[in-house]
């Protein structure tokens, strides 16, 4: 705050003070009319600055001024729209305290202020745009997204998708829940750890087939036995039904054998 | 049968004796208590308590019998399709629930109400019940040494050594022939184990695409299958997706690689950049430990793991194992350039990918 008042004699003030305006008239703008898209030149470099601001206040500790990275956090030139949209609207970025992952949690930034800060990153280098909704609407083939999901992801996400543990406490997060939109986004960018399915290996379409199959199984199909356990299987589930069901079952054979209460005769 | 067997019970095993008069001999200190003596229950003694007890069995008993009735009727009137959502039990097809849930109710108060009832209403009191020697008596055992004795010699098999070790022999060779069966345990594998579809030229085929591959198509920190070219023409489901056959298993499951790019800086290993384009190297999918299919990769570690015994490669260095029981490293396979400018292999994989085997060196 003092390098802030100290600077407000600053020939630039003006300048800043005025983009600080027009930022927060073109975020109250779209806040307030969702429906339209910042098409024109004007509303789009606004954007960039009103996400260099959010940027600077919040993301350039770890990413570094440039967003060059540092020690804390990977640069973020080239890594595209699609990569800031993902980690800020999953609320995985910013991060809460540094581990293994960062965990899925509520977000922290709106909408339209998740729409700045890829605005902004996007402007620094060409990287992976943000899908836009026709791209990831689940309605591809079933069939096939399957058979590419089992090859590409089943290793890590387990075959229906409930996730699984990697290395030292990183672990793959389960997909149940998740947005369409965002499954397309972590195969385009390849999140953490996670390694990204770029359209030249894995072109759109297949990601659409893929997002339709992990919609299918983790959201309508329905697990006719009860209590899934992470699909592992029936006999595996069986293996756990009968372990809990021998436990009733001692529970039985002690009542069985317990003593008759005795009627105390004097 | 209680009361007239009560006399021929023996001393020890009659209701105990008021502590004062039971002082235990000095030769036999730790003589046998003998029974407790015999307590009524509240229902012995309680007619009320009794028919309480009575309708308590019974109640259970007609428990079981409206279970059953539920159990047909969830058979008849559920439609097996219709699936409900059960709390802690999620979505559950409702059929499957309602037979299963009434029918382990039924079996379970047909159970409980026997048990109630023998509990409170049969009679508890302690019957002793007498044990027997098991060995038989002299005369007997007697006569069935005779008997073997007398056999014995009637089969003449001590006089006759012929006899007697021709049968053993003929005795021991009959489970030989259930050796010579292993035989069909299959063919030899041969140098099947040594080798696999790819073979020097041969093009990567991307496993999502089925298109060749080229080396800008992978970038960093992406992960792609592939497999050799040809393999899904020549053994391939060709379009009949669940009739896989076994040659195409068996292929696809020795020829799976996939293909990652790193910064040449971070490969540790010499002869894998080399083996390699342009920081673009390709690795054999089948784990070293026992053949698991290995395909997490962490892009930040370079790190490949194994999900069935957590065996983890090092992709930026030669595939060393660095984690858990894999014994060898991870095969690499040594690509190139085309003219086509797809990537192809340079050769078959220098050593048998997948688990150890016995003749491995
Ligand atoms: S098969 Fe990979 S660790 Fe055992």
């Amino acid at each position: 705050m003092k390098k802030l008042s100290a600077r407000r004699r600053h020939p630039l003030a003006a300048i800043v003070v005025l983009i600080f305006a027009l930022a927060a008239t073109g975020g109250l703008y779209a806040a307030f009319a969702p429906a339209k898209k910042a098409e024109a030149d004007d509303s789009a470099s606004i954007a960039v600055e009103a996400g260099k601001k959010l940027y600077l206040s919040g993301c350039s500790t770890c990413h570094g001024l440039d967003a060059q990275g540092s020690s804390d956090g990977p640069p973020l030139v080239g890594v595209g729209a699609a990569a800031v949209d993902f980690q800020v609207s999953t609320g995985r970025m910013p991060l809460q305290q540094p581990g293994a992952q960062a965990p899925r949690k509520p977000e922290v930034y709106t909408p339209a202020q998740i729409e700045q800060l890829s605005a902004y990153v996007a402007s620094l280098g060409v990287g992976p745009k943000i899908p836009t909704a026709n791209m990831y609407a689940p309605d591809g083939d079933i069939v096939n997204g399957a058979e590419l999901f089992r090859t590409n992801c089943s290793q890590c996400h387990n075959f229906s998708g409930e996730g699984g543990a990697l290395t030292q406490g990183k672990f793959a997060p389960p997909l149940k829940n998740v947005d369409p939109k965002h499954i397309y986004e972590a195969m385009l960018t390849g999140p953490q750890n996670m390694p990204s399915f770029p359209d030249s290996t894995m072109p759109e379409q297949q990601k659409k087939d893929i997002v339709t199959y992990v919609r299918e199984t983790t959201h309508k199909e329905p697990n006719p036995g009860g209590l899934g356990l992470g699909r592992l299987g029936p006999v595996s589930e069986g293996l756990f039904g009968w372990i809990i069901a021998l436990g009733l079952l001692i529970g039985c054979a002690i009542w069985i054998a317990a003593r008759t209460p005795k009627a105390r005769t004097k | 049968m209680s009361s007239q067997d009560k006399s021929e019970v023996p001393e020890e095993h009659l209701p105990e004796v008021p502590a004062s008069a039971h002082v235990p001999a000095e030769s036999d200190p730790f003589a046998d208590p003998g029974l407790p003596a015999h307590e009524p229950r509240r229902t012995d003694i309680d007619e009320k308590a009794a028919n309480r007890a009575e309708r308590q069995v019974a109640f259970l008993f007609v428990i079981s019998m409206l279970a059953t009735i539920g159990f047909i009727w969830s058979y008849v009137g559920i439609d097996k399709d219709r699936i409900i959502d059960i709390f802690f039990f999620g979505k559950i097809g409702a059929q499957n629930a309602a037979l299963g849930g009434t029918l382990g109710i039924a079996l379970f108060c047909i159970g409980a109400g026997a048990i109630h009832w023998a509990r409170t209403l049969m009679t508890d009191e302690e019957i002793v019940q007498e044990r027997h020697e098991f060995t038989s008596d002299p005369e007997t055992r007697e006569y069935a040494i005779r008997e073997f004795t007398q056999g014995a010699s009637d089969s003449v098999i001590g006089r006759r050594p012929l006899i007697r070790r021709t049968m053993i022999g003929a005795m021991a060779l009959v489970p030989l022939s259930g050796v010579v069966l292993l035989r069909d345990l299959g063919p030899m594998p041969g140098t099947k184990l040594r080798h696999t579809e790819w073979k020097p030229g041969k093009e990567l085929i991307n496993e999502a695409t089925g298109l060749p591959i080229k080396p800008d198509d992978i970038v960093k920190g992406s992960l792609t299958m592939a497999l050799p070219e040809g393999l899904v023409e020549k053994y391939g489901p060709a379009g009949q997706k669940e009739e896989l056959s076994h040659g195409w298993l068996e292929k696809a499951g020795m020829s799976a690689i996939l293909l990652v790019r790193l910064e040449p800086k971070d490969v540790k290993s010499k002869k894998e950049l080399a083996w390699g384009h342009e920081g673009i190297v390709a690795y054999s999918k089948i784990c070293t430990h026992v053949g698991c299919p290995i395909g997490l990769y962490e892009q930040q570690t370079h790190h490949l793991l194994c999900p069935c015994h957590q065996s983890t490669f090092d992709l930026a260095d030669d595939g060393k194992v660095v984690f858990g029981p894999a014994a060898r490293s991870l095969p690499q396979l040594k690509i190139h350039v085309n003219e086509a400018g797809n990537l192809a292999a340079s050769q078959d994989f220098a050593e048998p990918v997948g688990a150890s085997f016995w003749e491995r060196g």
